[in-house]
């Protein structure tokens, strides 16, 4: 248990630092950045207390919005993300979800994607429609949530199997 | 009574989640908001520190670069002072810090730097204890960079021309109909240029300047050329497209500059505006 709480510690912090000093910084083909530290949303114990995983999102977004000076966007966004984790959770791995025992290394890979991708797209579209923050921007914020959820998706689910421990 | 407890204890999440929510919310709009900024920026010592620590790594691959600008912008400095006895109108271009001079330069380096987003800012290394202020205008020696709008001691956060919130003050080189420089959120080397009257004799390729009726720049620093022209829907104004000067997405130095003569010129505009 408390390896458990120290590595999501670590995780908090280390994906904080990877975003504002490197991803943040990528700027690929002009705008598409990656935001990994959606990870952390997606990797928190599916057993833990959902009241304080709703204020550790909150904050992990809020400390990227202070690095880079966009308000509460990340926050909004990694909020509306974490609110809805426990439905998608359903959505994506079923009845094993509900035995609380499932580890993300040890699901197929459909499940896995789906589970990803819809996170990753709840989290980009909340991120961009309030960057923007009009509606006259409408297919700007769909084209910049594709292509970055493209890239995320990518590098969120390359460093799954990186950093994957496949023994128990 | 009992019945709301259980109301609220079974709907503990989504009401925490309604809070907060309307918490970033909030902010976004504080941060949309020109004049009320103030909550969270980067220009504090954590955010300020860890950005001068990796810029103070990443300056070390730009240094090549650097030393260029400065030879060619020297350059232009030794070729406007051995010309400054023939040539009136350049130097009137330029103020330094002499002893009559309007403005103050000040150097600072970039720390960070935004240009993907449609909100982009700055932060510099320097702050109040190198008597950088707010609404002090940011340049490079090849055009401008934005204004500052909050300042602490050791940092300060520049909002850069490329902002949606940006309007800056700007001219024709060739005659002086001016507009207001904004930014549509899209190529980061391209600005706008709207409200410029029809009657202005536009064309491609000509420079714009920063013009004399703001406060914060000297009048006639370069800022980019034309790139292409549209008239607005009522057919009175033209919307300009201007290729920047500047490289916005690798600055490094920058100047600050004061306008020593500021809050006179502004106590003295105030009662006409009322």
């Amino acid at each position: 248990m408390n390896s458990k709480l120290l590595s999501n510690i670590a995780r908090f912090v280390i994906l904080i630092f990877l975003q504002v000093l490197i991803l943040n910084n990528i700027n690929f083909l002009g705008y598409i950045n990656p935001y990994l530290y959606v990870l952390f949303i997606l990797l928190y114990p599916f057993a833990g207390n959902q009241s304080l995983f709703l204020i550790l999102s909150f904050l992990l977004g809020l400390s990227i919005d202070i690095f880079e000076d966009s308000g509460g966007i990340n926050a909004a966004a990694c909020l509306v993300a974490a609110f809805a984790r426990p439905n998608l959770l359903r959505f994506s791995f079923g009845i094993s979800y509900d035995h609380q025992n499932i580890r993300l290394a040890f699901t197929p890979f459909g499940a896995k994607f789906s589970y990803v991708s819809l996170i990753v797209l709840i989290h980009h579209f909340v991120f961009f429609s309030l960057e923007m923050f009009s509606v006259n921007h409408i297919l700007l914020i769909l084209k910049k949530t594709l292509f970055s959820s493209i890239f995320s998706v990518i590098l969120i689910l390359l460093s799954l199997t990186l950093f994957s421990r496949k023994h128990r | 009574m009992q019945q709301i407890f259980n109301f609220l204890i079974r709907n503990k999440n989504s009401i925490l989640f309604l809070f907060l929510f309307a918490v970033s919310i909030f902010l976004t709009v504080q941060n949309h908001s020109f004049h009320k900024s103030r909550f969270i920026s980067s220009a504090n010592w954590v955010t300020g520190g860890v950005y001068s620590w990796s810029n103070g790594i990443n300056t070390y691959l730009n240094l090549e670069e650097y030393n260029e600008r400065l030879i060619t912008e020297n350059n232009q400095l030794r070729n406007i002072i051995s010309n400054m006895n023939d040539s009136i109108s350049i130097s009137k271009q330029l103020d330094s810090t002499s002893f009559e001079g309007d403005y103050i330069f000040r150097p600072s380096r970039v720390i960070n730097n935004n240009f993907a987003k449609i909100d982009n800012y700055l932060t510099l290394n320097r702050g109040e204890n190198s008597g950088i202020q707010k609404e002090f205008g940011v340049i490079t020696s090849q055009g401008i960079v934005g204004i500052v709008d909050r300042a602490n001691d050791k940092y300060s956060r520049v909002i850069s021309i490329l902002n949606s919130r940006s309007r800056i003050n700007a001219q024709l080189s060739s005659t002086n109909h001016f507009g207001s420089l904004v930014w549509n959120g899209e190529d980061p080397n391209i600005v706008q240029l709207i409200d410029v009257p029809r009657q202005a004799p536009v064309q491609k390729g000509d420079t714009i300047i920063t013009g004399g009726r703001s406060l914060i720049f000297p009048e006639g620093l370069p800022i980019g050329s034309i790139k292409d022209f549209t008239l607005d829907q009522t057919q009175s104004y033209y919307t300009i497209n201007i290729k920047l000067f500047n490289d916005m997405t690798n600055i490094g130095y920058v100047y600050v500059i004061e306008n020593i003569n500021k809050d006179e010129i502004k106590e003295l505009q105030e009662p006409d505006e009322q």
